[in-house]
């Protein structure tokens, strides 16, 4: 028998750690990728890997408070035994990613230097420098290069993963790529195949995301049966500088040091921003939230600069959507000591010193919490079974799916620096699953009768060449993509309508249409990008119709798909008395909508359409409980909603923390 | 009307862009011009990005768009490394208004000339990766297994070790480097897959190395678990195609787009492959 493999497509974070865990395991890999994995997209982290560590805990914090800050932050929408494993290992992880010689920043005595993140209390995040992403990322690369040396890894760089190979049962047992020089494309028998491709952010044409993230590889696994989970959460990033060809990542702090978010209150005034007197200028945020000012929470930050821009028409550009964010009435010297950094990128992109001149940002969409549904097998103790072959499965037999393009671990919002924890966790967790899944598995794919998958190359080779056949004249994929962008960024990233993600949908379908149409430039077979680029068009169309429909039928509001026309309601009677009643009935109202709501949103590709069914969510550690930010009456729904929780609690007879009992009912799976 | 660059210079409305182009490796090369329009805040990336929206030349003839490699579009990635008017940068930071400044007649783009041409300005820089794996570019440790922290580091350290970990295998410092020469194999007929890699291998071990590797053997040398085995890296360094073959030109140090400090890293590998070379002799 052939030795038995693993095929790991993607070699980012999550694929590097896979790679690296399984080859210790003493099995075979093979790595393909669209990049060199050095080049993969996870180098543009910059801001840190949370976990709890010794500081932490003495504070009071705990891996199950990590835990809570992740699912509340995520507004319940995801498993919790996957997400409960993960922040306790995250300690583990960072110790691991030390002794594999990140340079994380030090503290004066030499320990790891941590700092503070949104959504939690506690100084969880490790960072180093202003690239935490890269530097987490060399040291898989080059223990997985150690591997590589001896002959246990095999990459294959410029790649493009076709799709993946499906025998009479529906098992996976290889898949096929196409070399992005040659073109060749070939078959690669596997007895696993894991996905780890990151996100899909170029469906909205321009994002904070890399050139690659396409999400054609989830597409095609999509495509080919894998179910694919709440498509339609999708996290947009308030401040990104809107550049020609990307829109890159401004972080917070600029407005943690000071920064003011304004427009001019005339629409499009073109005098120069500073010439531009103060009562002339509209300092929105600080004055819909004279509380908090322009330090509004990230996705309530988006929400109001997004409709300045689109419902206000306000922009500070005409034909393009941005507003100011104002540093310069802050001392330049100060800000090069404490922003230095991060104005420095302002500056190599913008060509303008932003210490004396305002930036012009606007939101972008960040980071795709939906994805490729992932399995997983819970112990008594509502963690992970390691070595369970089902953790990270898709629904297609020996097919797994990690990071990014995983569904699994961040609900319907993602805390910053938890992604870089879920990469390397789902990677290196995955390995001993499939250490187990070899042992039950008889034969080796390599064993397999040939004609598997030489049909399979030839249905590949038999689309390729008839894409590159195409007449000429016809539709042009770039200017199809840059319309697709459009249509999404306007109805599904931050305020949603039913009315225009119905009129989306149909658009969507319609390009769709059109881009089965697409007529290539380059006709030839050698290192040809276009039709690589035209593929990967046709592949965003299903991902697109799951998001949009997702989005569509989700008539509520949770995490970052926010539909103000399902809002919950602020409270209006004046008096106690009727402020209790009030709370008692959005109390009602909450569990009501968790009754219907709280539920992964999951879609089939039926062949044109995704089909949307949902499923259950395990909140059996922690009780789902209402995000207040900002509402009327936060503190008597509070009251009413600890109340109701001490009875619950007292008639199921739980003790503690409210662990282990599903208060909510219909909740649990 | 015409867009106003940031710094009050009229910019104009369109501009031209000479690109130097080969269809393949062994093909002939040759020079083709496009006319782009001027957008606000437009880098070689989006120049490029226009040219494949719509690849036309001067002349109005239709063509195959342009090859080219990028990913990240922050410059942090390595992929993108071109040679923009002369000189080799990476594309996603070179703004379209500093360089009109420059020139407001047009902007040449070329591919790399110390690696392979594959298409256009797309090039095969697997030596550098090969180079990598020559001087164990990583930590040795036991295993993945939770063995608690690493060694404890003084934040001094971090900040020696920060700026080489930054290396982003972009290949500017190489480019510039006057002892690094190109290597190009082609496969023959007969050659399978596998043997041509071991003969590419072979010609890449005895080559110069380069400067980014040697800095990278500093930096796991300088590491408290990587100087385990500093002596097989300064062996790799000894080698053929090692340090020996540095100038000291210093020409790498200046085009690094993160600025490491390659000259230092070349100077301590010199002194230490020097003192482990003495030693090497006395043990004999
Ligand atoms: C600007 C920015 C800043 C961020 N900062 C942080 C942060 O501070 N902290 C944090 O926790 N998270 C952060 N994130 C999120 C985080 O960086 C990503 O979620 C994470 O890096 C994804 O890693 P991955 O391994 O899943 O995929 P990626 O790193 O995206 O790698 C995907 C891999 O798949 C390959 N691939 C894709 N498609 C194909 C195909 N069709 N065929 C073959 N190969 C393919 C690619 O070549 C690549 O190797 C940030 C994201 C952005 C955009
Ligand atoms: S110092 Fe050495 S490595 Fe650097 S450019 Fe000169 S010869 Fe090349
Ligand atoms: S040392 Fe600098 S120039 Fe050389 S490859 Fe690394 S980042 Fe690029
Ligand atoms: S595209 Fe990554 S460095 Fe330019």
């Amino acid at each position: 028998m052939a030795k038995k493999r693993v095929m790991i497509v993607g070699g980012g974070l999550a694929g590097l750690a896979a790679a690296m865990k399984l080859a210790e395991l003493g099995i075979d890999v093979d790595m393909m990728s669209l990049t060199p994995v050095k080049r993969s997209h996870s180098v543009c982290a910059q801001g840190g890997i949370n976990a709890c560590n010794d500081q932490t805990r003495q504070l009071g914090d705990s891996e199950w408070k990590h835990l809570d800050d992740t699912v509340y932050g995520g507004d319940f929408l995801q498993h919790q035994p996957p997400v409960k494993e993960m922040t306790d290992w995250a300690p583990k992880i960072i110790d691991l990613m030390d002794r594999l010689g990140v340079t994380f920043n030090r503290t004066t005595e030499g320990f790891i230097d941590r700092r503070r993140f949104g959504g939690t209390l506690y100084k969880r995040t490790a960072f180093a420098g202003a690239t935490t992403g890269q530097q987490l990322l060399y040291s898989l690369d080059e223990q997985v290069r150690r591997w590589e040396s001896e002959g246990k890894v095999k990459k294959y760089e410029f790649w493009d993963f076709l799709g993946p190979v499906l025998d009479e049962n529906g098992n996976c047992r290889g898949c096929i790529g196409q070399d992005l020089v040659s073109m060749e494309i070939r078959a690669f028998p596997a007895d696993a195949v894991v996905l780890g491709t990151g996100g899909c952010g170029l469906i909205y044409g321009r994002s904070t995301m890399s050139m690659v993230c396409t999400g054609s590889a989830a597409s095609r696994a999509f495509q080919a049966g894998a179910k694919y989970g709440n498509g339609e959460c999708i996290q947009v990033h308030p401040t990104a500088i809107p550049g020609a060809d990307k829109l890159r990542l401004m972080s917070e702090s600029a407005r943690g040091e000071g920064g003011r978010v304004w427009v001019p209150r005339a629409p499009q005034d073109t005098r120069d921003p500073k010439s531009i007197p103060e009562a002339e200028r509209y300092y929105f945020l600080e004055e819909r939230y004279p509380e908090y000012g322009n330090l509004v929470p990230r996705d309530i930050a988006t929400r109001e600069i997004f409709d300045i821009c689109v419902n206000e028409g306000l922009s500070v550009e005409q034909g393009r959507q941005c507003v100011y964010l104002d540093l310069t009435h802050i001392d330049a010297q100060e800000l090069t000591r404490k922003l230095g950094g991060i104005l420095a990128i302002y500056e190599k992109f913008q060509g303008v010193d932003p210490r004396f001149t305002p930036m012009k940002i606007f939101p972008a969409v960040h980071y795709s919490m939906g994805g490729l549904w992932a399995d997983y097998e819970r112990t008594a103790e509502g963690g992970l079974q390691l070595a369970s072959p089902v953790n990270q499965s898709t629904n297609i037999p020996n097919l797994y799916a990690i990071g990014e393009c995983d569904y699994q671990y961040h609900g319907a919002n993602r805390l910053g620096a938890n992604s870089l924890l879920s990469c390397i966790f789902s990677g290196l967790i995955v390995a001993p699953g499939i250490e187990t899944l070899f042992e039950s598995q008889k034969g080796a794919a390599a064993d397999l009768d040939a004609s598997l998958f030489s049909r399979e190359v030839k249905r590949h080779q038999a689309e390729h060449d008839a894409l590159l056949k195409r007449p000429a004249g016809h539709e042009n994929p770039y200017l199809i993509h840059q319309e697709l962008g459009e249509v999404m960024t306007k109805s599904a990233t931050v305020v949603r309508r039913n009315d225009q993600l119905d009129a989306a949908y149909a658009t969507v379908m319609e390009l769709h249409e059109r881009a089965k149409n697409c007529s290539l430039s380059d006709t030839g077979n050698w290192t040809n990008q276009n039709v690589v680029f035209t593929k990967a068009l046709l592949d965003m169309f299903p991902l697109a119709k799951a998001i949009v429909k997702g989005a569509l039928q989700r008539d509520e509001c949770r995490g970052a798909h926010y539909k103000p026309a399902f809002q919950m309601p602020s409270l209006k009677c004046e008096d106690h008395a009727g402020r209790r009643r009030e709370a008692e009935q959005w109390c009602d109202r909450f569990d009501e909508n968790n009754k219907k709501w709280l539920k992964s949103t999951i879609a089939t590709w039926n062949g044109n359409e995704p089909d949307i069914t949902y499923e259950d969510v395990d909140t059996s550690l922690i009780t789902p409980r209402p995000r207040l930010y900002g509402l009327v009456g936060a503190e008597v729904i509070e009251e009413v909603w600890n109340e109701r929780q001490a009875k619950r609690q007292a008639a199921s007879g739980d003790q503690g923390n409210g662990a282990k009992t599903p208060v909510v009912a219909g909740a649990a799976s | 009307m015409a867009d106003t660059s940031h710094n009050g210079h009229k910019a104009p409305d369109s501009f031209e862009v000479r690109i130097l182009r080969q269809g393949g490796p062994g093909q002939n090369s040759y020079w083709e011009r496009h006319r782009v329009k001027h957008e606000q805040d437009m880098n070689v990336i989006s120049v490029l990005q226009r040219i494949a929206a719509n690849a036309q030349t001067v002349d109005g003839k239709s063509v195959a768009p342009v090859a080219w490699d990028c990913n990240c579009l922050e410059e942090v990635c390595g992929a993108c490394t071109m040679v923009v008017n002369g000189r080799t940068r990476q594309a996603c930071t070179a703004l379209v208004d500093r360089l009109l400044e420059d020139n407001s007649k047009e902007i040449e783009l070329q591919p790399m000339t110390k690696f392979p041409v594959l298409r256009d300005l797309m090039v095969d820089r697997s030596r550098m990766f090969r180079s990598l794996q020559k001087v164990k570019a990583w930590v040795p440790v036991d295993g993945y297994y939770d063995m608690g922290p690493g060694p404890k580091q003084s934040r001094e350290q971090q900040e020696v070790a920060y700026p080489l970990s930054e290396c982003m295998s972009c290949g500017c410092c190489l480019e510039a480097c006057p002892q690094y020469t190109k290597v190009e194999l082609t496969q023959r007929d007969d050659e399978s897959d596998a043997d041509f890699q071991k003969r590419k291998n072979a010609a890449y071990d005895s080559s110069f190395i380069g400067a980014a590797a040697i800095s990278q053997a500093v930096l796991f040398n300088s590491h408290p678990t990587g100087k385990n085995t500093a002596g097989e890296r300064l062996d790799a360094l000894m080698d053929e195609g090692g340090i020996q073959v540095c100038g000291n030109a210093q020409n790498c140090v200046a085009v690094c787009p993160k600025e490491i400090p390659l000259t230092t890293s070349i100077a301590k590998a010199g002194r230490a492959t020097t003192i482990h070379a003495i030693k090497k002799w006395f043990d004999r």
